[in-house]
């Protein structure tokens, strides 16, 4: 808006100064804004279109005469496309469970890692730490998947009672993973932002460095930490390559430990889309759907707190 | 005069760096008074204030060396920071509060060394809030944040969050220059009412507070004090040509 309006003064001191060249400006000016606006709609149209898309074709199966019982997809417990069997019930709660446990040990592993990395690490050794955080974030997620087939799934096949590897927790330690990074640099930088005269009232309380640590920055920074959260969440759930190569991907029931194949909504879609028509088509972006009105939701929960956030910096 | 002798400071140096803020500082700070460090900015006012309870502990680079004492013990030799800093509390130029409610903000150092029973919370509490003079104001809203009312009102929750602890000292280091003329006044009332159970150290730009209120008065300048006495001496005949100077106006 600034640069517009700068822009603005700029075209209307020349147009005053030389019409010719004025008149050229303001065509140079309107090109340009017209490229701005068409790049700003690119993004607007493909989120429509995207919806749009997902929508039809996901609904079509629950409309109509042959209609398939929506409530049998989404509390059905069975996946069987050649029976014409499309229940997801225990996809969602794959999806949800692992997204849960991965939230629950990624977001201490991370706050404690942004805590050292802000707080208390020296220099040298955050200029370690903090390039191998950007590394871990930027790895392609098949390569996790790998990782995750190759290490993880090994691991737990070892000791899983079920003698097979591919389980919740593989899928919930790839993911803890895979999540950290989001976490870690969400959370620093909202461990940096804390005002000095925070830190500086407690000590002069008498406080320790851990207590200064835990009772004062951590809960002023406290609404970062949750939109790391809850971008982790969305991380998670949105999550397909690694866990469709570690979840075991069963064609149904819940899981009843944490040794249980899953089957996230996410792989349902990514394993079977390339081949699947008709009916089958559909309910695979059916499945899309549902993925997509959790992460709606995830949005519309970050948005809520991010405005708290401005609220409370105007305040300070 | 039977002045028991609080802090006793003697060859004090302190660089930043390689920067030398103060120099060769020699003061005895009394029991149960008020004084007042006054000075044109940078002269090292608060960089001593922080040499009083080891704030400087937290900047890097420090380097201090000389003696300080409370009560005849010395402070960076036989004290750690944190008893110390419990002992000597401190109120800062802007008034910091954390984002959190009125009462939780005046429980924290209470809760930080270990009390926990609420009952007994809720009685620091009142009794700290009272002795600011702000419990009137604020009774009702205890819940609220300690950051939604005024800055006069929270640099008073700041000084009741220090009184919580009950230290034996405070510091103040310009408590009141972000405060209009009327919450300056009920500070300073207060300051002079705290002198009964506090030894209080206090900074401070405006030299009708520090006339008002102090009983001693310390002119820093360029990191060394030039002269320091009763209030009344230093303001009435400076024996130093640069503290008149500057108390009347004429300095620089
Ligand atoms: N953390 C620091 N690192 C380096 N130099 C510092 C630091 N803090 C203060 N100084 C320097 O030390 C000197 C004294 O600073 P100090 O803050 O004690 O002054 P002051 O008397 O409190 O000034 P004011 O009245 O403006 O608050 C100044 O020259 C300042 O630039
Ligand atoms: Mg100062």
């Amino acid at each position: 808006m600034n640069n517009a309006g700068k822009e603005k003064m700029v075209t209307e001191n020349a147009a005053i100064g030389n019409q010719a060249v004025g008149n050229q400006k303001d065509y140079k000016d309107l090109v340009f804004r017209t490229i701005f606006l068409l790049c700003a709609l690119l993004s607007v149209l493909s989120v429509i279109a995207i919806i749009t898309f997902v929508f039809t074709k996901g609904l079509k199966p629950f409309f109509g005469e042959n209609a398939y019982s929506f409530s049998d997809f989404i509390t059905g417990l069975k996946w069987d496309p050649g029976k014409e069997v499309y229940g997801i019930f225990y996809m969602i709660v794959g999806s949800i469970i692992a997204t849960l446990g991965a939230i629950m040990l990624g977001v201490p592993i991370g706050l404690m890692t942004a805590v050292f990395i802000a707080e208390i690490a020296p220099k040298k050794m955050v200029a370690i730490i903090r390039p191998a955080i950007e590394l871990l974030a930027g790895i392609p997620s098949v390569i996790y998947g790998a990782f995750g087939l190759g290490v993880i799934v090994q691991l737990i096949k070892k000791v899983s009672p079920t003698g097979q590897g591919e389980s919740l927790l593989a899928v919930i330690c790839v993911l803890t993973i895979m999540i950290l990074p989001t976490i870690i640099t969400l959370s620093e930088s909202s461990l940096r932002a804390v005002p000095k005269s925070y830190r500086e009232a407690s000590y002069g309380l008498g406080a320790s460095k851990i207590q200064t640590i835990f009772k004062s920055v951590v809960p002023a920074a406290r609404s970062g930490i949750l939109s790391a959260t809850v971008l982790g969440i969305g991380r998670a759930l949105g999550e397909t390559m690694a866990v469709m190569m570690i979840a075991g991907n069963n064609i149904g029931g819940l899981p009843g430990s944490l040794w249980d194949k899953i089957r996230p909504l996410t792989s349902n879609i990514s394993m079977e889309m390339s081949y699947a028509s008709g009916r089958h088509q559909d309910m695979l972006f059916a499945t899309g759907v549902v993925l997509f009105l959790f992460i709606l939701v995830i949005n519309l929960l970050l948005i809520k707190i991010t405005s708290k956030v401005g609220a409370q910096g105007t305040k300070n | 005069m039977n002045d028991i002798t609080k802090f006793s400071v003697s060859d004090l140096n302190l660089f930043y760096g390689s920067f030398q803020a103060l120099k060769n500082i020699n003061m005895d700070i009394y029991k149960g008074k008020i004084t007042a460090f006054i000075g044109p900015s940078g002269c090292g006012k608060s960089t001593f204030l922080k040499t009083i309870n080891r704030m400087n502990d937290l900047i890097e680079g420090v380097t201090i060396n000389g003696t300080v004492t409370l009560d005849g013990v010395d402070i960076y030799k036989e004290m750690d920071a944190i008893s110390l800093r419990t002992r000597v509390g401190m109120v800062f130029q802007q008034p910091n509060p954390f984002p959190m409610s009125i009462y939780d903000n005046v429980a924290y150092g209470p809760r930080i060394h270990g009390i926990r029973k609420k009952s007994t919370l809720d009685e620091i509490v009142e009794k700290s809030l009272r002795q600011a003079a702000i419990w009137d104001e604020v009774k009702d809203k205890l819940k609220k944040s300690a950051q939604a009312i005024s800055g006069g009102q929270q640099q008073r929750i700041c000084i009741a969050r220090t009184l919580a602890i009950e230290p034996e000292v405070i510091l103040m280091d310009e408590p009141t220059s972000a405060l209009d003329p009327i919450s300056t006044l009920k500070i300073e009332d207060l300051a002079s009412e705290l002198k009964k159970d506090y030894t209080i150290i206090i900074v401070t730009h405006n030299m009708q507070q520090a006339g008002r209120i102090s009983d001693k008065t310390a002119f820093f300048l360029t990191g060394e004090v030039i002269e320091y006495g009763d209030t009344e001496q230093i303001f009435n005949k400076p024996s130093n040509k640069k503290t008149e100077d500057y108390i009347t106006g004429r300095f620089g």
